[in-house]
């Protein structure tokens, strides 16, 4: 072939494949913003219908068969003891877990076999768990309907983020940093609390916030152990008047819940109650997105204050 | 590679003297070591002496790292390690491979430096206080003035007494390599074990950890492992040649360098092979 023919060939192949680079910019580009554009529409349409139903009275009245009248009182105040109780049960768990199985157990067949289930209970369907809490808490363990059962059920969903999260922030740190705490004479459990723990909180922390961001929204596992969708009480205070001062009764409590509340509210025929599903649900979105946007400043501030 | 001009600008005296057979501190009697059924180490017997510098040198796989970590009982960390053989410790005559002793009071007597500095992201001083703190030290003015002394040993506490309490990693390469020395000399350890400490380091840095070894003898006794033998040459007094997990020859460093008494010896010094 003649030189100046062959540079001609190769020169349309090269803008050839240049085009199709081009195409794949724009594409991508296109995809990303429309994932981004519905994520937006969702927030703009949650907020034209209900921001104007948010206000004091809103949050702080029980639901109520009038739609204009009720609020979410009941609603957030189970959501947040809800919580108290996952991060509770799930925070201890996960930690010792995801402690054990990277520092102490020997890695053989059988802790693979437990790493795998690990990864695959993250992948169970959430009202598989809320079976699991109906059978086991509120019948076996006879904790009723309540917010303990709630909580626990919560907790066995997100275990298994807790458990990775723990893992993966605690292999971060060089073995160079355990050598040296175990040359000077420290236990493992020394090198864990003195130093494996302090210099991975903030990863773990990050992998609490974004467990407990999912378990917040989650209404499939309090449906199925019977979380009630109509709750005009709260549950009995934390706090009592007399010796020891604190009560559990609030745990034994039935209760609901922002999604179950609004899960109600959709439900039902009227204007005016999908205005207060949405604005429930704006309140859900806004808890969940700063709790996400917490997590991405510690991770950052984590790794910017430690250096190996 | 050429070590001689080294020996020869040595101090005649101080050859003579470290000739002389100077107490033992750690004896080391048919160490056999093996990562699960593989052998790394084969009958290592030799004396360490009290006071002195002794290198472990040989070409990479020879066992020499190895033979360090079973001093202060790192092994035990990881799963499936299997010593057997004796490694007896002056002036107490304990042996610390005994199934009796703890690996952590092991630990405690043995300080290790290792071949990259690994300062905890704490502060100049959490360091240095790490070790007394496990020995059960809390009072501030003792756990000052041992920080200080420690400091001071490894020729670090006039760059850093004004930011003793800044973190470690604003340090460069040899300061942090010498803060890891002042953490492990802080506690008094009997023997201090260094692996390869100076190959991360540049030229300066080196200089001056080696000035450091050579000080620090004084008051205990040195293991270093090094992949260069004109450190070997510069520093050690007892020189422990390996090879393929045996101890071929173990001698004064500059009868070694000069005279070896095997031909592997020769050959590894004389650079035709490693």
């Amino acid at each position: 072939m003649r030189p100046d023919l062959f540079h001609a060939l190769q020169a349309k192949r090269a803008s050839r494949r240049r085009s199709i680079d081009q195409w794949f910019r724009r594409l991508g580009l296109f995809l990303t913003l429309t994932t981004l554009g519905i994520l937006g529409i969702l927030l703009l349409n949650l907020a034209m219908n209900g921001l104007a139903r948010i206000d004091w009275n809103f949050l702080s009245s029980f639901p109520s068969r009038r739609a204009g009248e009720a609020g979410v009182l009941s609603a957030w105040v189970g959501t947040l003891l809800l919580m108290m109780v996952t991060a509770g049960a799930a925070i201890p768990f996960g930690l010792a877990a995801g402690i054990y199985l990277e520092e102490y157990a020997p890695k053989n067949r059988w802790t693979d076999f437990v790493e795998i289930n690990i990864a695959n209970l993250a992948g169970v369907p959430s009202i598989l768990y809320g079976l699991m809490a109906l059978g086991l808490f509120v019948y076996q363990f006879q904790f009723g309907q309540s917010v303990l059962a709630g909580g626990l059920a919560l907790a066995c969903l997100v275990l298994p983020i807790v458990i990775v999260a723990t893992r993966e922030a605690l292999r971060t740190i060089p073995s160079s940093i355990r050598e040296a705490a175990f040359a000077l004479g420290a236990t493992r459990w020394q090198a864990v609390w003195h130093h494996l723990l302090p210099y991975s909180t903030g990863g773990i922390a990050t992998g609490v916030i974004l467990a407990m961001s999912r378990a917040i929204g989650e209404s499939a596992p309090l449906i199925t152990i019977g979380a009630l969708t109509f709750i005009a009480f709260l549950p009995p205070a934390p706090w009592v008047d007399h010796v020891p001062f604190v009560s559990f009764d609030w745990l034994f409590s039935p209760f609901t819940a922002l999604p179950i509340q609004m899960f109600n509210w959709v439900s039902r025929p009227g204007e005016e109650f999908q205005a207060n599903a949405a604005a429930a649900g704006l309140i859900l979105m806004v808890i969940t997105l700063s709790m996400n946007a917490a997590a991405i400043l510690l991770r950052r501030r984590a790794q910017r204050n430690i250096t190996w | 590679m050429s070590v001689a001009p080294e020996i020869a600008g040595r101090d005649e005296s101080e050859a003579s003297a470290s000739d002389t057979k100077a107490l033992p501190k750690v004896q080391i009697h048919g160490l056999n070591f093996f990562y699960g059924t593989n052998q790394v180490l084969r009958s290592v017997t030799m004396d360490v002496p009290a006071l002195k510098v002794t290198a472990l040198i040989g070409p990479s796989g020879c066992g020499k790292t190895t033979l360090l970590r079973c001093m202060n009982r790192m092994h035990d960390l990881y799963l499936g390690n299997r010593y057997e053989g004796s490694i007896v410790v002056q002036p107490d005559g304990t042996d610390i491979l005994d199934a009796s002793v703890d690996p952590i009071q092991v630990r405690m007597r043995f300080g290790m430096v290792f071949q990259k500095p690994n300062p905890f992201p704490k502060s100049i001083y959490e360091n240095v206080a790490y070790g007394l703190r496990l020995q059960g030290m809390n009072r501030r003015k003792e756990l000052d003035e041992k920080v200080e002394k420690a400091l001071r040993e490894a020729a670090l506490w006039e760059e850093v007494k004004s930011r003793l309490h800044q973190m470690a990693h604003n340090l460069s390469g040899g300061q942090q390599q010498r803060l890891c020395i002042a953490r492990a000399i802080a506690t008094d350890p009997d023997v201090v074990l260094f692996d390869e400490p100076t190959s991360a380091l540049d030229p300066i840095a080196t200089s001056k950890i080696e000035e450091l070894i050579v000080e620090l003898k004084k008051r205990v006794t040195v293991m270093i492992v090094t992949h260069n033998l004109q450190q070997a040459g510069r520093i050690s007094d007892m020189t422990a040649f390996m090879y393929l997990g045996e101890l071929i020859e173990f001698g004064d460093t500059n009868r070694m360098f000069t005279n070896p008494a095997k031909p592997q010896t020769e050959d590894y010094i004389s650079g035709r092979f490693g």
